[in-house]
């Protein structure tokens, strides 16, 4: 790619930026939020249209006026939201797009061709499931095969392992290894340093649209990458001062949830969260977390169990009930659940309080008050918008966190449940996320995180919780000061006491 | 790269474009249907010449034209607040029907109780409604579905009453009820056939633009419309907001039916309606949703309508030349929504020279 140059009404998202991709090799793309990664490669996979210069592939101009030319030219992107249709089976999405199907599906060439595929690359996924039941790492796996399927040579994967867990992705490393190894080129967008540093050969850094340089990864290190990243030098470590905790907020006893499916998401689950505390929950994905959460913010209903909410028995209470309590829920699918994304910025905001004083008034909603405590959050939280009038589906990922973050802490919670909250956000809004969280620690809330990035745990938790299919597997009470393998055991389904168990008798 | 035209999604619409887009829309249509009339042996100009002369041209053909605006207009605002909140009640027609049925049933029976002819029929095209609201909401059947389905029902529950039991000795035949009793007419209005329902008119849409501007409940519809799932995060009760808003629904188009009923036809009749409920959800969406500018459109689909007879008594052409009209026109206005989330531009090395220049 040469010269790229991409505006958007008014905003220039990518300037004259200069990439290239060799075949057989992990590229890394690295920059902030808004910084133009995912613009570059949209433009890239023909979603976008640059407004100057060209592509080449194999030394060959291309124009690709929509993603299909970009596939039929061997270039296959996985988004950080995966273009997948929920309602059908793996092996049905697998065909989505392809032209020149035959009238009757050719059902068992297809799912022969996916289990193939994955058995070569390590993708292990089941072609009959459907995808709405998979877990987020599962669904990931299925939209990279769906780009091997459509026999893609070039795969841009946008942030990868923003939903994975360590040894998740590890698993992916280990898939793209191979595929290098075969001669596909591979462009992966991120801005954990660390994976871009292990398993990179060479690394772009884009900063506000623009190309800061291309370098080997053997050439460079974390902290000069930083720089460029941010263009000063910055601070990756977050300080979390010791507090005591006081007095139980949150609470579980013996919950039992169902998933979407029926079965049990959650079995006789215990938990506490104290005051000043952050409780962190560790697992795979789809062990349970999303069912746990939602049944602790009354938007799943118990089966069994109760919860209780400061002393107050508040199970299967509704969800207004638990917002009354002031337990705020921070959702991981932000423009699914968390956000509308049509609404505006200040419609948005005062989705968990218009139906209360100052916000509503003898049943209608004092836009004015509205438009203020909008600006309020938008200030005091850096939502980059145009204006409070913007539509939030417009906003960058960061942004709508931000946003987010901003409505579900201003009402000074007792309790904050919060869900990958950092998800795809950049350094800079990962480290203000990770501090208004903290703050609210300080501040006395009870703090529930559930995330898949362990380093994350481990910097953030005063305990930490490890759940596998929805079981606890116990609760650390020094997270930092046990050994990884020990989590990661959990985390596999081993419980805590019979690891214990087994060092006392060893 | 060559110089090609290239289709890509808008970040934000610019205010004025609505506007543009739905009369542009409307413009085009009036052109394509321009071809279709001289395809059937009349002068385009001319035919425009009497919808507009018809219908605009004097005293009595204003108030036709309001005549049939009032209905559509109530109607409109009818499905236009199912609508707002992602329920797709496209069945204004049947609604409309039992609301009538409901009337008469009231002045047949209990011929002294005239103030309570209004709440029947309310009640009545509410429940009827708000049975495929509780559909929708327990078990998630398709209310597009049911809807339509149940205006079938509708029509032919108002069939058996007309050509069975309801039918007037004294009709010669004719499938028409007796005609209503003074005291249950409404009151018609400076000497034309425009009846009292045009307060409702006037005031609904009034009302419902308070409403979903202003109103917490407003604000709710709105959410539940654009995001179910949010809406319950948010604390709000998405199943019991469909039954009750397609109660509403069906309560308003029931009025609707009623006002033409006593305040019109003065009589229930086959074919009564005359597909005022489909006609509403053109509107609605012409309109975008927004209460007031239903009262615009309506009076606007008033004018072809009305002008619409006068093509066939003038130019005899079939009613149905009309339908064409109007379904041309939703069918831009729809194909019009393209150019709102899209917008087509030019790309090409012209550009490319811009940006050195720029760079420069």
């Amino acid at each position: 790619m040469e010269r790229i140059t991409k505006r958007f009404a008014g905003v220039t998202a990518n300037w004259a930026v200069d990439f290239d991709l060799r075949a057989g090799e992990v590229h890394a793309l690295l920059g902030e939020n808004g910084a133009g990664k995912s613009t570059l490669m949209n433009v890239l996979y023909g979603l976008y249209q640059p407004d100057g210069g060209r592509i080449l592939l194999s030394g060959r101009e291309q124009a690709f006026s929509s993603p299909r030319d970009a596939r039929a030219a061997g270039i296959g992107m996985v988004h950080q939201h995966f273009m997948l249709i929920p309602s059908q089976t793996v092996w049905e999405n697998m065909i989505l797009g392809h032209e020149d199907l035959p009238s009757i599906l050719p059902k068992k060439d297809v799912r022969r061709r996916i289990l193939d595929l994955s058995d070569r690359y390590g993708l292990a996924v089941d072609p009959d499931a459907k995808v709405w039941q998979l877990s987020v790492g599962e669904q990931q796996r299925v939209a990279i095969l769906q780009m091997l399927f459509r026999s893609a040579r070039v795969l841009i994967l946008d942030e990868p392992t923003a939903v994975l867990t360590p040894q998740e992705a590890r698993q992916l490393f280990d898939t793209i290894g191979q595929m290098t190894a075969e001669g596909y080129g591979v462009v992966f967008i991120s801005h954990k340093l660390d994976e871009v540093m292990a398993f990179s050969q060479r690394v772009t850094v884009l900063r506000k649209g623009r190309l800061v340089a291309t370098v080997a990864t053997e050439a460079t290190t974390k902290e000069r990458l930083a720089e460029m990243m941010v263009g000063e030098k910055v601070v990756l470590e977050i300080d979390r001062p010791a507090m005591a905790p006081g007095r139980t907020i949150l609470e579980c006893r013996d919950l039992r949830v169902l998933g979407d499916r029926g079965f049990p998401a959650i079995r006789d689950l215990s938990l506490s969260v104290r005051e000043h505390e952050v409780l962190g929950i560790a697992g795979v994905a789809g062990n349970g977390q999303q069912e746990l959460c939602e049944a602790l913010v009354g938007l799943r209903t118990a089966d069994r169990g109760r919860v209780i909410v400061d002393g107050e028995d508040l199970t299967n209470a509704s969800p207004r009930t638990f917002i009354r309590k002031k337990v705020h829920y921070i959702p991981a699918d932000r423009k699914g659940t968390g956000l509308v994304a049509n609404m505006d910025v200040k419609e948005n905001s005062i989705l968990k309080r218009y139906s209360a004083r100052p916000v509503s008034k003898g049943g209608f909603i004092d836009w004015k008050e509205v438009a203020s405590f909008a600006r309020t959050v938008v200030s005091r939280f850096g939502v980059n918008a145009p204006s409070t009038e913007t539509p939030v589906r417009n906003l960058s990922g960061g942004n709508l966190q931000k946003l987010m973050l901003g409505r579900e802490l201003s009402d000074s919670p007792k309790a904050v449940l919060a869900m990958h909250p950092t998800w795809g956000l950049d350094v800079a809004a990962t480290k203000f996320v990770r501090e208004q969280l903290l703050a609210q620690r300080e501040r006395g809330a009870a703090v529930l995180l559930v995330s898949e990035d362990l380093d994350e745990l481990l910097s953030m938790s005063d305990r930490l919780a490890v759940l596998c299919k929805g079981e606890l597997m116990g609760v650390l009470d020094a997270p930092d000061r046990t050994p990884v393998e020990t989590i990661g055991l959990m985390m596999a389904g081993t419980p805590l006491a019979e690891i214990e168990g087994a060092e006392v008798s060893a | 790269m060559r110089g090609l035209l290239k289709v890509e999604p808008r970040l934000s619409s610019p205010w004025w474009l609505g506007a543009v887009i739905t009369f542009s829309s409307i413009a085009s249509a009036l052109a394509l249907g321009g071809v279709f009339l001289a395809f059937m042996g009349v002068s385009p100009l001319e035919a425009y010449a009497v919808i507009l002369r018809s219908a605009l041209g004097d005293g009595y053909g204003v108030s036709e034209t309001v005549v049939k605006a009032i209905p559509l207009t109530i109607a409109g605002i009818a499905v236009m607040l199912a609508f707002t909140m992602g329920l797709w009640n496209i069945g204004a027609e049947g609604q409309i029907f039992i609301g009538a049925i409901a009337s008469a049933a009231m002045v047949r029976y209990f011929p002294s109780e005239s103030r309570a002819v209004a709440l029947s029929s309310m009640l009545a095209a509410g429940l009827w409604a708000a049975f495929a609201g509780y559909l929708k909401a327990r078990w998630n059947i398709n209310e597009i579905i049911t809807t339509l389905m149940l205006t079938y029902v509708a029509m032919n529950l108002l069939n058996y009453f007309v050509y069975g039991p309801w039918r007037d000795p004294a009709g010669l035949g004719f499938p028409i009820t007796a005609p209503f009793p003074d005291s249950a007419r409404l009151p018609t209005l400076w000497g034309t056939r425009i009846h009292l329902g045009i307060v409702l008119a006037v005031v609904l849409p009034c009302v419902a633009w308070v409403v979903l501007r202003f109103s917490r409940w407003g604000y709710e519809l709105r959410v539940m419309g654009e995001n179910p799932r949010a809406a319950g995060f948010a604390g709000m009760n998405y199943t019991r907001n469909v039954a009750l808003v397609m109660f509403l629904s069906g309560a308003i188009a029931g009025i609707a039916g009623m006002c033409e009923l006593s305040g019109l036809q003065g009589r229930l009749q086959h074919g009564f309606s005359g597909g005022y409920g489909n006609t509403a959800i053109i509107v609605a969406w012409l309109a975008r949703l927004n209460p007031l500018a239903i009262v615009l459109v309506s009076f606007l689909m008033g004018v072809l309508l009305v002008g619409g007879e006068s093509l066939q008594v003038i130019m005899r052409l079939p009613l149905s030349s009309v339908m064409v009209l109007q379904g041309l026109i939703l069918f831009f206005i729809l194909g019009g929504e393209f150019f709102r989330k899209y917008r087509i531009r030019r790309v090409g090395a012209a550009i490319t020279g811009d940006m050195e220049r720029e760079e420069r």
